[in-house]
């Protein structure tokens, strides 16, 4: 028997209970129970809020289990629960999502910059207020000359770029390790958008040939779906070579989750584990990742932009500077606190570094060695609100890449049981009963509702500070300061202290 | 003589051209500036001046400022190094002079300042030693050199760099900063003027404008709200941004923009005050295909914030004003010859009865440039 106490108690209010199993039905983990009334199982409660959003009455209320353990500053009640969890079964705890350890959020001690008197801050009703992104390799100069007529004409030609309407992309995430509901949504939501949805590893699903211009498709070390038509059928391709949830480590799609579509989808067999390999077996070194990035270029006709996803790890930002050598066009960074479907958690809690770091670090690398315009940089790891945006734009990025707030935007709950395959909103799911709860032009109408709404705040934060292009504020690090870091940080951030004027 | 601190400011700016390259002498300026008194508050002003060195016309004219004989002294170890000093003399000035003329408004109870206190003012006459451009153009000498005095040397600083050409500015009412470098005495063929307003601390002499390097010349009203960015935009290209003022980052783009990588002027102006995407969208194809590329490739020097500018160089005179206008700018013409712009059209009318005037739309250049060739 197992030791391990509830981590919820799920309360049930019997005199508002009208015993319509609505909720047993709802509960993807086998929680809810229907003997002559409802009995929760404490145990399987993940507090994914399925049952509580769509009792009728809301009778049903979901808390932590607080007296399970007795109090220890040290020996915290996940702590003791995991060392039970292994004394019972001998393995790797796994776990989904970002790392929720509590530690320093960056991002919370930047504080951005407006205008008073000297400078007129711009009111974003009443005038033009540009968000419009390039990703891609643009050159250090341009070359002019003039035609016979005595017209000017470009005669520098540009490397492929990308187009985003808002500098706000959704992040990597497959088929597999979500529903294809989840990837309908946010394929139209990027092209409502005019933004960008990335496949992730697992290949693209045939339904979403119509949306070519707003994908990225990933390769990864597994392969995965990765055909001539694959790489073409895209807007850019992605090579990645980590992933700030797991640095260092590769991916398992368990062979339950691989059903008729996915197989096809992934080209491997129904029910056999889809198994991403730590590194790319054709990766040892920086110069055969510069081969696969010139295979890639060659197999798209250089019509594409190849970027290249890594995660934020200590040496990141001459990672960063070999990959542009390399000849990427964009660099994906992955921070410390990036969402996955699948990690072991000792991994995802204890490996990489935060984003805002790693970002700062890679940008003024690249300014440092004349580079920062031959690739763009996104900055993906826990961007949760447009005021991250701006903050990550200011530090250095070109665009930020959203994943988490992407799934809390279709409605998931962060209850961290990716990996288990039992979503009970139709996310990370590939059970048919469970894929059908996501609608999926619901779902894009809710990605889209949140870029816009970011958008918008990202052209209020322009306004105020008094400039109306998003390239004005990528990069200005004199626009943010920093509260309660110390000295050191503030230099790594490049930003000086709140309090400073200019 | 250095300040470590940022200024923000509120200004006027005057430029004059004659295109056929006529010279005329500092006092139009002077009084086109000093209608403007109340845009100033004394903390600040200056000229640039075209063709008034026409016998050292072929040598670099460096106008310096030393805070003292020991900042000199150490300085011009520096120059006798790198340069061969042809002719070097104190800049000729009038202490305490002032503006005769009434000034309007304020003037009354702030009145006009005797310029007082100013650093040591000393002009160098200079040539590049041939065989120090084995691996550099001349210009690029000069730009590394003026870098490495303002960034290595204290109590000094480089006010202008150019042949044929000189800055002359300092704190106090432009006007009397004009009378105090006896601007009436010289003749150019194009002249520019700035008062200051600077709001938060006080002005240095140094931190007056114009900016210039080599003949770029510089007079800014408004503030660079991407002045962040711009100063990380140009800093891998070699240039050391030490003075701590938006303005700076103008000169250096053009410098860039225009001498480096050879645009055309107006499209330089294009890259620093871009059209609106809604606009280039609508440009025809082989426009906008120029339009969409400057934006991509120079983002970092788009100039946002409230701005009018006048740029001067050896070849002509240049307004342009922020994307949405939000600081004014007026322009004249007077026949084929003479080209007015001006923070307000009454300080062209003080000076010229112009034949036409009109406000050049926001983010579009105006042009000036001379009928005959110099360097």
């Amino acid at each position: 028997m197992s030791q391990i106490p509830p981590e919820f108690i799920v309360k049930i209010d019997y005199d508002t209970c009208r015993r319509c199993r609505r909720c047993v039905m709802n509960c993807s983990f086998g929680c809810m129970q229907f003997k002559d009334r409802v009995v929760p199982d404490h145990k399987k409660c993940v507090a994914c809020h399925r049952c509580v959003t769509f009792c009728p009455e809301s009778a049903i209320s979901i808390t932590k289990n607080e007296l399970t353990y007795k109090d220890s500053a040290n020996w915290l009640p996940e702590t003791r629960q995991n060392i039970l969890k292994q004394a019972e079964t001998g393995g790797i705890l796994l776990t989904g999502m970002g790392n929720p350890r509590p530690y320093q959020i960056l991002w919370d001690h930047m504080l951005i910059d407006a205008c008073q008197v000297t400078n007129p801050s711009i009111d974003p009703l009443r005038e033009p207020m540009e968000l419009r992104t390039f990703l891609g390799r643009k050159p250090n100069r341009l070359e002019f000359t003039r035609d016979g007529n005595d017209e000017i004409k470009l005669s520098t030609e540009l490397q492929p770029q990308v187009k985003l309407d808002v500098p706000i992309v959704f992040a990597a995430m497959s088929y597999g390790a979500i529903s294809l509901n989840a990837h309908r949504a946010l394929a139209m939501a990027a092209k409502n958008s005019g933004t960008l949805m990335n496949t992730g590893e697992g290949g693209i699903h045939k339904d979403l040939n119509s949306y070519t211009d707003n994908i990225v498709v990933q390769v990864a070390s597994g392969r995965f779906g990765v055909t001539s038509e694959y790489l073409n059928s895209s807007a850019m391709v992605e090579i990645k070579i980590g992933q700030g949830a797991k640095p260092g480590i590769g991916g398992h799609l368990p062979g339950e989750k691989v059903g008729e579509d996915i197989s096809k989808t992934r080209m491997i067999p129904v029910g056999t584990d889809a198994l991403s390999p730590a590194p790319h077996h054709d990766i040892y070194s920086i110069e055969d990742l510069s081969q696969l990035i010139y295979a890639i270029k060659e197999a798209t006709d250089y019509t594409k932009p190849v970027s290249v996803k890594i995660s934020a790890v200590h040496n990141v930002a001459a990672i960063a500077s070999g990959i542009v050598r390399a000849g990427a066009d964009a660099v994906t960074i992955d921070g410390f606190r990036g969402g996955t479907g699948a990690a072991p958690m000792v991994i995802r809690d204890n490996v990489g570094i935060p984003i805002e770091l790693a970002l700062a670090a890679v940008d003024q690398r690249l300014r440092d060695e004349g580079i920062r315009s031959h690739a763009s940089i996104l900055c993906a790891g826990s961007i949760r609100n447009s005021g991250d945006v701006a903050k990550a734009i200011a530090l250095g990025a070109d665009a930020v890449v959203i994943g988490t707030a992407a799934l809390v935007a279709m409605g998931c709950r962060v209850c961290q049981k990716c990996y288990t395959g039992n979503c009970a909103w139709g996310i990370a799911t590939q059970k048919p009963e469970l894929v059908r709860r996501l609608d999926p032009q619901v779902g894009a109408e809710r990605l889209s509702n949140l870029v816009t709404a970011w958008g918008y705040e990202l052209q209020e934060i322009l306004g105020s500070l008094g400039v109306n292009s998003i390239e004005s504020l990528r990069g200005s690090r004199e626009r943010l300061r920093g509260i309660d870091l110390d000295e050191q940080t503030l230099e790594l951030l490049g930003i000086k202290p709140a309090g400073i004027g200019q | 003589m250095r300040c470590d601190c940022y200024i923000p400011s509120g200004c006027a700016v005057s430029g004059i051209m004659s295109k056929a390259g006529e010279r005329m002498d500092g006092n139009d300026i002077i009084r086109s500036i000093a209608l403007m008194h109340d845009r100033s508050n004394g903390l600040g002003g200056g000229f640039a001046a075209y063709g008034i060195y026409p016998r050292h016309a072929n040598e670099y004219a460096f106008h310096m400022m030393f805070d003292n004989m020991e900042a000199k002294d150490q300085c011009e170890e520096y120059l006798k190094d790198t340069f061969d000093i042809v002719l070097d003399e104190e800049i000729p000035t009038r202490p305490g002079a002032v503006f005769e003329q009434d000034t309007s408004g304020r003037s009354a109870e702030c009145g006009t300042q005797p310029i007082t206190s100013p650093p040591i003012l000393w002009r160098y006459f200079m040539d590049v030693p041939e065989h120090r451009t084995t691996f550099v153009s001349e210009r690029e000498y000069v730009v590394e050199k003026v870098m490495d005095i303002n960034s290595k040397f204290t109590g000094t600083f480089v006010a202008s760099s150019g042949k044929n050409m000189g800055a002359f500015k300092g704190v106090g009412y432009p006007e009397d900063i004009g009378m105090f470098y006896k601007l009436d005495e010289y003749k150019g063929y194009i002249w520019t003027a700035h008062g200051r307003f600077p709001t938060n601390t006080p002005g240095w002499w140094g931190g007056a404008h114009p900016f210039c390097l080599l003949d770029w010349s510089i007079v800014h009203n408004g503030e660079i709200s991407s002045y962040g960015i711009n100063k990380r935009y140009l800093e891998p290209f070699g240039y050391k941004l030490e003075l701590r003022t938006d303005t700076e980052v103008v000169a250096y783009l053009f410098d860039l923009l225009v001498r480096r990588h050879k645009m055309p002027m107006d499209l330089a102006v294009r890259a620093l005050a871009s059209p609106f995407w809604k606009d280039i969208d609508r440009m025809p194809k082989r426009e906008q295909k120029i339009a969409t590329a400057i934006r991509q490739v120079y983002g970092g020097a788009l100039l946002n914030g409230p701005f009018s500018i006048i740029l001067g160089y050896s070849r002509g005179m240049v307004g342009f004003n922020d994307r949405i206008k939000l600081r004014p700018m007026t322009c004249a013409t007077k026949g084929d010859d003479m080209l007015y712009m001006s923070s307000e059209e009454s300080a062209i009318r003080e000076i010229a009865d112009p034949d036409t005037v009109w406000s050049p739309k926001a983010g579009t250049a105006v042009i000036g440039e001379l009928n005959w060739e110099v360097e």
